[in-house]
């Protein structure tokens, strides 16, 4: 029977390897940081705030340091030394500090060292704060919030797409749409909890911490203790889940080694589940206002789209997805404008598709609307508006394969049967309904550097300070080393998450498997290079005089189209070495050469998606089926299709898993995940995993991925774009849509729970 | 967690002995632990003597057993046990239901009946300690729940001073089935009808349940009627498994050629305590049951209901399911 799980290759398709961690990782030989040992560490726990605006006044630790065992305890009274690191420099958020004052709920006021981790948990509970305390503003709507606008704020965005006048052409615009959408605060939830482990050797200090970008996180650290970055070695083997939220330093990981450095002995913290909600970063609520105007026939002649995003105090995160929503259909005229709000709460950061995964469920849902409103079938609405360059300065995308995602989808699901009208099919007490959505994501590439050493016998060690947080990371990484060098996948070593490697941008944007592995490519390349020449020049060997240009590696073979071969061996003997070893840099298109040299210093320049003289973006197209219970509203979710082009696919089992995983966070976006927040505290409630609710086996039935052909010789030198961020895009908008088509009902809100539907 | 004191026991006798030493710090059963740790991780339960009474299973307190006079389940049995038991689940559908449909695989492994049915509110303010008021943890101190982030609590049976739902689902079929509890204590034995054993909060909310200090649960009785076979449990709730109910129905039915001789209904999800509903059964005694006298007994049901804002939808969502849990019930081949 085939293998759903590893898809037979299309053109342009790596072969379904399978993972080469995967053994480890199911037998418990993968260490993540937390599990390396260390010697005689001591165990630190976190105290955080119970409130989310005022002071500290007084800090009572008489308690906890009664607790036989507790060695240390830091507060803001002695941890006042270490220097500032500010919000898009390095670290997810200013409010490093552990008081006096307090900016937000669960900042960290005070850690816990001990011999124990039970003598730390138990004073930590000892440590008594006395606070004067300050009504907070938890979010949109709350008393206190001040507003921005992004472009003014944000460095990175400083300019939103425009294109032609909007309001004239809504103004004129036979069919309008004018509609709000509204998304909720998800936190990521790695399975792996936010851990930190520390140990000094003399003036030298090994951080171990689940870790999307050991280069930015070592030079964070080494600034905000005030000492040189060449000092600090960061090691992340596994990351146990991340999705965004181990991309930036935390507040904890200094305090962790400040403590270490104080006790002279290795210092091990395992935040807790609830904590990891407030010391970390998170997806922020945001609201959305937009505006579509069409003609008759479905051509869009304007969309206006205004985003609302919330943010900490001091910090302005900004996603701004319109630099993405802009680019995807023939829009015609283009206006957006994104605003911050400013509440009481910890800095939001990156969560899996930060940009895309509000904005374009926004979108996608008013495209809904609009078809609805012309009367055409969403599919169709999307095919009249498809188009080969952006509306935002005309520029050609670089690849575009969305009506062939939406075919082969169709066809799959069956979307033919379809009957258009709102509530007209029913399967005994279940409403039964339809929809889809566009997945979209921008394709990045970053700078990186690789070296790479080959043995005689066609062994392989790959070095790269890439990222492996269930992405696929050493095997991609493996298989673009085995297939340049032409042996086996099981012949390479992959050495990965560890800052003595070589640099490789964060594992964030989707970029790990371009930017690495064109890294890696060059590196290569490099290597073959020298054996050809050693083949060709040679005066005994089989391969002498021949062009380089004809040669190729194979089967540890340096091998001529004609068969004529000769072996690694033979060569290596020739030019009298063991090992051949090189290290090269790799630049994007777009970045100056310092963009290596800056990442070093753990400075990220990306390029791709809207930026630039092509476009480039990964798409897919998502169908779903939706029951809706007609008595009691539960919401089913039986069966979703999606197909998704992203140029060359490296390797179709890690490509299929990413993507079916997408799809159900899709799900769980749709219809489950939100974080509660108490306004009058501006805390969340639901900070566990029992109570925030995301999708069990039982909520999941079948997911179908399509892999679509594509090829793009414009991205990067690997022809990849990143798709660990498409699949959960759209899902929502796909996922509503099929509920407005079983009910007629429209939600305009996430998540979409059965309460929503009961009124109607 | 704080430091606290552990101590196995082999009987029921050296159980209540250990729990009701005279003088003796606060002290706490633990039978799966399921509740129990979690809560004191929280530092919500704050024991300083843990007795563990895990090896009364092996004596009747771990057995389920069928007699002329009905079903008894030992207070130890495990949930998935008595849910797997092919006697329960047909002669008492709706414990098997409700265990079943009852959260994990894992925790229906380790938890027992008898610590089921003492399974404390999920209400977020309870559960965290940092949150100043709660009248149930800390009497005195307030509801933050009222103006709070209620959805997930009760319409029924609450008061201005707590509105914590009772979690559980099998207490709802032991309500509907007309269980009654076995006690034992240091005082002796005693048995209550399992439909007196919780408290509705009033002006004390931390005062559950009416057991006496160190009270231990035997077991359950459940007597046997005509309508424990025409029964089930419908739990609706925000995901498909490992989730409490937003609204449950335990539903049995003694029908007579259509016409209802009796009914039992208790509900779940709704209620600060497991709730009986009778009105909804003197509405249908003597009726068959379609739409129209579902519906009119679902609003006798909630008719003193009182939603806190989030939660107003659990008043027309209760009603829903009772109607579906009644229309189900009535269409059952048995
Ligand atoms: C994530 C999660 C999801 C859950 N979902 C559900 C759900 O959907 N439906 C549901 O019904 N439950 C659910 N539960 C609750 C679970 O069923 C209870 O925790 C469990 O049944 C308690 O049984 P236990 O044996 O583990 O009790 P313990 O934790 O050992 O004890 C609970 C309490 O009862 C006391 N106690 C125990 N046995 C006796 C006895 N014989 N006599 C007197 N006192 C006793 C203990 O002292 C303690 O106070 C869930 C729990 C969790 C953690
Ligand atoms: S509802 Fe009850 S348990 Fe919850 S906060 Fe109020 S008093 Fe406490």
């Amino acid at each position: 029977m085939a293998n759903a799980a590893a898809p037979t290759p299309k053109a342009n398709m790596g072969p379904a390897a399978p993972r080469i961690d995967a053994r480890l990782k199911v037998t418990g030989q993968a260490h993540y940081p937390s599990d390396t040992p260390v010697g005689n560490p001591a165990f630190a726990v976190l105290v955080t705030s119970a409130i989310a605006r005022g002071r500290i006044e007084r800090l009572d630790l008489d308690g906890a340091r009664a607790v036989p065992g507790v060695l240390d305890i830091l507060t803001h009274e002695n941890t006042g030394d270490l220097n500032d690191v500010k919000f898009g420099h390095g670290s997810g958020t200013s409010i490093e500090d552990l008081g006096p004052e307090i900016q937000q709920a669960g900042q960290i006021i005070a850690v816990v060292v001990a011999d124990t981790f039970e003598a730390a948990t138990e004073a930590a509970s000892g440590v008594k704060p006395a606070y004067s305390e300050q009504t907070p503003s938890a979010t949109f709507g709350s008393q206190g919030v001040t507003q921005e606008d992004a472009t003014k704020v944000s460095p990175q965005h400083k300019h939103l797409p425009q294109a032609g006048d909007a309001e004239a052409a809504l103004a004129g615009a036979p069919v309008v749409i004018d509609v709000e959408y509204e998304t909720p605060t998800q936190h990521h939830n790695p399975m792996e909890l936010f851990t930190t482990t520390c140990a000094w050797t003399g003036d030298r200090l090994t951080v171990y911490e689940p870790s999307q970008f050991v280069y930015g996180l070592k030079n964070g650290v080494a600034h905000r203790l005030g000492i040189d970055p060449d000092k600090v070695r960061v090691v992340s083997s596994y990351v146990g889940g991340a999705f965004g939220s181990k991309g930036t330093m935390t507040p904890r990981t200094a305090m962790i080694a400040l403590a270490a450095r104080r006790l002279n002995r290795p210092v091990k913290l395992v935040a807790t589940r609830a904590q990891g909600f407030t010391i970390a970063t998170y997806r922020a609520e945001t609201r959305h206002h937009i505006r579509l105007g069409a003609a008759r026939d479905g051509k869009l002649v304007g969309y206006s789209h205004e985003g609302f995003e919330v943010s900490s105090r001091p910090d302005a995160y900004v996603v701004a997805g319109v630099e993405d929503s802009a680019q995807i259909y023939a829009f015609g005229a283009v206006a957006t404008k994104v605003n911050i709000v400013h509440a009481d709460r910890n800095t939001p950061g990156y969560m899996r598709s930060p940009p895309v995964v509000p904005y374009i469920y926004a979108l996608e849902s008013a495209m809904d609307e609009m078809a609805q409103k012309l009367g055409m079938d969403p599919i169709e609405f999307r095919r009249v508006n498809d188009t080969m360059t952006s509306p935002i300065g005309n520029r050609p995308y670089s690849s575009r394969s969305l009506m062939t995602c939406y075919d082969q989808a169709a066809a799959a699901f069956g979307w033919k049967d379809r009957n258009p009208q709102p509530g007209s099919t029913r399967d005994g007490d279940w409403l039964v309904g339809y929809g889809c959505a566009t997945a979209v994501y921008p394709t990045h590439t970053g700078p990186a550097a690789a070296r790479v050493r080959l043995k005689p016998n066609g062994e392989a060690r790959v070095q790269i300070a890439a990222h492996e947080i269930g992405n696929g990371a050493y095997t991609v990484i493996g298989q673009m080393a085995a297939e340049r060098l032409g042996i086996d996948l099981a012949s390479v070593t992959v050495e990965i998450g560890d800052s003595r490697l070589p640099p490789a941008p964060v594992a964030g944007g989707s970029n790990t498997t371009a930017s690495s592995c064109s890294a890696v490519l060059k590196t290569c390349d490099l290597i073959r290079a020298r054996l050809f020449h050693a083949a060709v020049t040679a005066n005994d060997g089989p391969l002498a005089g021949r062009s380089a240009d004809d040669l190729t590696l194979r089967d540890v073979q340096i091998a001529a189209n004609d068969g004529t071969g000769e072996s690694f061996a033979d060569v290596f003997k020739r030019m009298g070495v063991a090992i051949i070893e090189e290290y090269a840099e790799f630049v994007p298109n777009g970045l100056k050469p310092q963009a290596i040299a800056d990442l070093y210093a753990g400075k990220l320049a990306m390029v791709g998606g809207s930026h630039g003289e092509k476009v480039m973006y990964a798409m897919g197209a998502e169908l779903v089926e939706v029951r809706v219970h007609a008595l009691t509203r539960e919401i089913r979710v039986p069966r979703i299709v999606g197909a998704f082009a992203a140029g060359r696919l490296m390797n179709t089992r890690t490509v299929h898993s990413q993507l079916m995983g997408g799809m159900i966070w899709g799900i769980s976006s749709a219809l489950h995940e939100a974080t509660e927040i108490d306004p009058r505290y501006a805390r969340y409630v639901n900070d566990n995993l029992a109570d925030y609710m995301i999708p069990v086996n039982a909520d999941v039935d079948q997911v179908q991925v399509i892999l679509v052909s594509e090829v793009d010789h414009d991205v990067n030198p690997a022809g990849v774009k990143g798709l660990g961020e498409l699949a959960n895009v759209g899902t929502a908008a796909a996922i509503a849509n099929a509920i407005h088509h079983a009910t007629g009902i429209r939600i305009r809100k996430l998540p979409i729970r059965l309460e929503k539907l009961l009124q109607a | 967690m704080r430091p606290f004191v552990y101590e196995r026991v082999g009987d029921w006798a050296a159980a209540t002995q250990a729990a009701g030493r005279l003088g003796s710090a606060p002290a706490s059963y633990l039978a799966g632990g399921t509740t129990l740790v979690d809560l004191m991780r929280l530092e919500v339960m704050r024991p300083e003597r843990v007795i563990d009474i895990n090896a009364l299973h092996d004596s009747r307190y771990g057995r389920i057993e069928f007699g002329q006079n009905g079903l008894r389940l030992g207070a130890l049995v495990r949930m998935a046990d008595a849910a797997d038991h092919p006697g329960v689940q047909r002669h008492c559908p709706v414990i098997a239901q409700a265990l079943q449909l009852a959260a994990s695989a894992q925790i229906r492994n380790m938890a027992s009946l008898g610590g089921n049915v003492l399974q404390r509110t999920r209400c977020t303010y309870f559960r965290d300690v940092s949150y100043a008021a709660c009248n149930k943890r800390n009497p005195g101190s307030g509801c933050a729940a009222l103006a709070g982030v209620n959805r997930m609590h009760a319409v029924l049976g609450g008061s201005d001073h707590c509105i914590a739902t009772y979690a559980g689902d099998f207490a709802q079929a032991l309500i509907a089935l007309g269980a009654s509890v076995d006690l034992i204590s240091a005082d002796g034995a005693r048995t209550i009808p399992f439909a007196k054993l919780h408290r509705q909060p009033g002006d004390t909310p931390d005062q559950e349940t009416t057991l006496r200090p160190g009270e231990l649960i035997v077991s359950f009785t459940v007597p046997a009627a005509p309508w424990t076979r025409r029964s089930l449990y419908l739990k609706v709730r925000d995901r498909q498994s490992y989730e409490f109910a937003l609204a449950s129905a335990a539903v049995a039915l003694d029908l007579d050629d259509g016409a209802v001789r009796e009914a039992r209904i208790a509900l779940g999800g709704v209620s600060t305590v497991p709730w009986r509903a009778a009105e909804a059964e003197a509405a249908l005694r003597g009726k068959t049951i379609n739409d129209q006298t579902a519906m009119a007994a679902a609003d006798a049901a909630f008719a003193g209901a009182q939603g806190r804002g989030h939660n107003d939808f659990k008043i027309e969502l209760g009603k829903r399911t009772l109607r579906r849990a009644l229309r189900q019930a009535a269409a059952l081949e048995i």
